[in-house]
């Protein structure tokens, strides 16, 4: 092996022209390849940052109104659900269940700083628990506390984008009040918000919401998260089961998909997972078409040089080369070829990556009212390097193969001839 | 050692080129024999054969014993490597190969450990007087240095014969004269030569030299007195 390692390297050294020509072609279609898919990753990030922060496997429900009259009740009855329904699922599977609360909203309201507003602000009264199932990551003062809800507490949450929108000067709106469909609250932490252009959320304790407006124990939304349910069929599986159960408190038909409306998050990550696919299987294709034309080029360098060669061979097999001996070669010459400038491509391409990731990563793109972030992390993992090495020994092979077996078929006398 | 009877070739093409029509020919261990003709004659057709660079249409061949006939390309390769040493007219070098690399390539088809091939090619280099040059390339060489390079490469398998084509045809006579007196001082350590030419000088250097004409064998003439050619000393006819 070494042996057949050192007449290549004879051939490849004497040919250093052809060599980097071959490279060239293999080492940028391997490098675009990776910053496709690089590229390709950076959006599919910004797209997963920008959407909701939620907690995987966690489940909303929420009140709707029946579908079918169901025991001698009729259609179109409403749905509310209460704080009880929570406290029923919860010890019904506490062994399905990770955590669980119930959520208030109020929508379209307005709040205000002074002369700064923000209409159409949904408020949404949480208990403490709300805030690790939904990752609320608090970047100054405090999360909501028991106690906020246990005294009814007149405070609330809002994010650092509202803030910067009611205080436009740039003075912290932390410690101090805003006034909220009337009522003064006064802001006891920022949170940080990462979503695109989404309605404006305040948080204030589930309690308050309820007494002010009213709502007794009624509730708008329960939120479940799951716990082990790994697959489609478990999630759909204790879906229905949550459903036959809200069914028996409230008298619907277990089957009725409307009287609550469930939506699943992990099903938004099925959905995102499929784009993520999409996206990467075009980028795929396209980096491959990309490869296969420089694959196309090694082949007919190779081919080229077979003819060049055509007299070496002859010598060869007159002293004793079998095809086989002669293929063998070749092959090896272009998968070694392919693999080497692949692999400098690759790492080219690596690199290209980080500068992208380094370069416009990290930075914002300001639309006035709010900062986005456009590419985050546009990077490629081993498991794409490895495939992509994959492809590039398999496109060697290809790439040497014809002219392989060509050259392999000259005929001596022909050969010295030539 | 070479035996051939009633050997017929035919090239084929639009219009069938009869070549060889019926080659009789007995070669013996040791022996040191010139096929020579005039171009055309089919004395190049007649070296592949013997060299089993093509084969031959109808006949036997039988090179020490062994019956070469239609035989598939791997093992024409095989008994190409064991039992026959080349020489061409052109050298056949490969350039990026230095001297002792040429002279060891054989040994690489036969899977001896490139160490031992070296070793093995220092020694045959040291044999016809290029020791020194062993990491000269080809192109660093002169004509008469590439020609004893070859021969060395066609020595280092120990075949049972040796087949040259023409090989002093692209040197000058002085050369000519030092790898004619190479080809002799291997005849006189037994090796089975054949060498085509259509120099006679060359030829007269040989015991036996073998007229072909029109696909045929004209006439053998044995023992030449080497002497009595006025090319004999100092010089062959160019």
């Amino acid at each position: 092996m070494t042996d057949l390692l050192y007449e290549i390297r004879g051939s490849v050294m004497r040919n250093k022209m052809r060599t980097a020509a071959t490279g060239i072609a293999v080492a940028s279609g391997i490098f675009l390849l990776i910053v496709l898919q690089g590229a390709g990753n950076g959006i599919m990030n910004t797209f997963k940052q920008n959407s909701s922060s939620l907690v995987f496997n966690a489940i909303h429900v929420w009140g709707g109104f029946t579908g079918q009259a169901y025991e001698g009740m009729a259609k179109w009855r409403r749905i509310v659900l209460d704080t009880r329904d929570e406290e029923i699922t919860r010890s019904k599977y506490t062994t399905k269940i990770e955590s669980s609360t119930s959520i208030s909203n109020r929508y379209g309201l307005v709040v205000s700083n002074g002369t700064d507003y923000i209409a159409d602000v949904e408020l949404c009264g949480i208990r403490p628990d709300y805030q690790q199932m939904a990752a609320i990551k608090v970047l100054r003062g405090r999360p909501l506390h028991d106690l906020d809800v246990e005294q009814r507490r007149k405070v609330v949450l809002i994010s650092d984008k509202r803030e910067k929108e009611l205080a436009p000067r740039g003075q912290s709106l932390l410690n101090g009040h805003v006034k909220l469909d009337g009522l003064y609250f006064r802001v006891v932490g920022i949170y940080e918000d990462k979503r695109m252009n989404s309605r404006a959320t305040v948080y204030t304790p589930f309690s308050t919401l309820q007494t002010i407006y009213g709502k007794g124990s009624s509730v708008d939304e329960m939120l479940v998260v799951g716990r082990g349910l790994d697959t489609e069929e478990a999630n759909t599986e204790f879906e229905e089961s949550m459903r036959r159960t809200l069914g028996r408190i409230h008298g619907f038909d277990p089957a009725d998909q409307q009287a609550v409306w469930m939506w699943n998050e992990s099903r938004k990550n099925e959905q995102m997972m499929m784009a993520d696919r999409i996206l990467k299987t075009s980028l795929w294709i396209l980096g491959m078409l990309t490869l296969v034309s420089g694959v196309v080029g090694v082949s007919n360098i190779m081919l080229i040089a077979v003819k060049e060669r055509t007299r070496e061979f002859g010598i060869r097999k007159a002293l004793g080369a079998t095809p086989w001996s002669i293929i063998r070669m070749l092959l090896l010459e272009s998968v070694l070829v392919t693999s080497f400038f692949g692999y400098i491509g690759m790492l080219a391409g690596v690199a290209f990556c980080s500068y992208m990731d380094s370069a416009v990563g990290n930075r914002t793109l300001d639309i006035g009212v709010e900062k986005i972030q456009y590419f985050v992390n546009p990077t490629v993992g081993l498991s794409t390097c490895l495939w992509a090495a994959l492809v590039l020994v398999v496109a060697g092979a290809l790439a040497g193969f014809f002219p392989a077996y060509k050259a392999s078929h000259v005929k001596p006398i022909e050969a010295l001839h030539a | 050692m070479i035996r051939l009877t009633n050997v017929h070739k035919t090239y084929q093409g639009q219009q069938p080129l009869h070549v060889l029509k019926g080659i009789d020919l007995h070669i013996g261990k040791g022996e040191f024999v010139a096929i020579m003709g005039a171009s055309g004659s089919g004395k190049s057709t007649l070296l592949n054969i013997l060299g089993i660079l093509d084969d031959y249409d109808e006949g036997e061949y039988w090179l020490n014993g062994t019956l070469i006939r239609h035989l598939k390309e791997s093992s024409a390769a095989h008994y190409r490597n064991r039992m026959i040493g080349f020489i061409f007219q052109s050298f056949n070098l490969i350039s990026f190969k230095n001297a002792m690399e040429n002279v060891a390539l054989p040994l690489f088809y036969q899977g001896v450990p490139r160490k031992k091939r070296n070793e093995l090619a220092m020694h045959y280099l040291e044999r016809v007087g290029l020791r020194d040059w062993a990491h000269h390339y080809p192109n660093e060489l002169s004509g008469g240095q590439k020609q004893r390079v070859a021969i060395a490469r066609a020595l280092i398998t120990r075949p049972d014969i040796i087949l040259a084509d023409e090989p002093t045809g692209a040197l000058d006579s002085r050369t000519s004269v030092e790898v004619m007196q190479l080809l002799k001082e291997l005849h006189a350590q037994g090796m089975t030569i054949v060498v085509v030419t259509h120099e006679s000088g060359v030829a007269y250097q040989t015991e036996k030299i073998i007229h072909i004409k029109d696909g045929q064998i004209e006439n053998i003439e044995e023992h030449p007195d080497i002497q009595s050619t006025v090319f004999g000393r100092g010089g062959l006819m160019k």
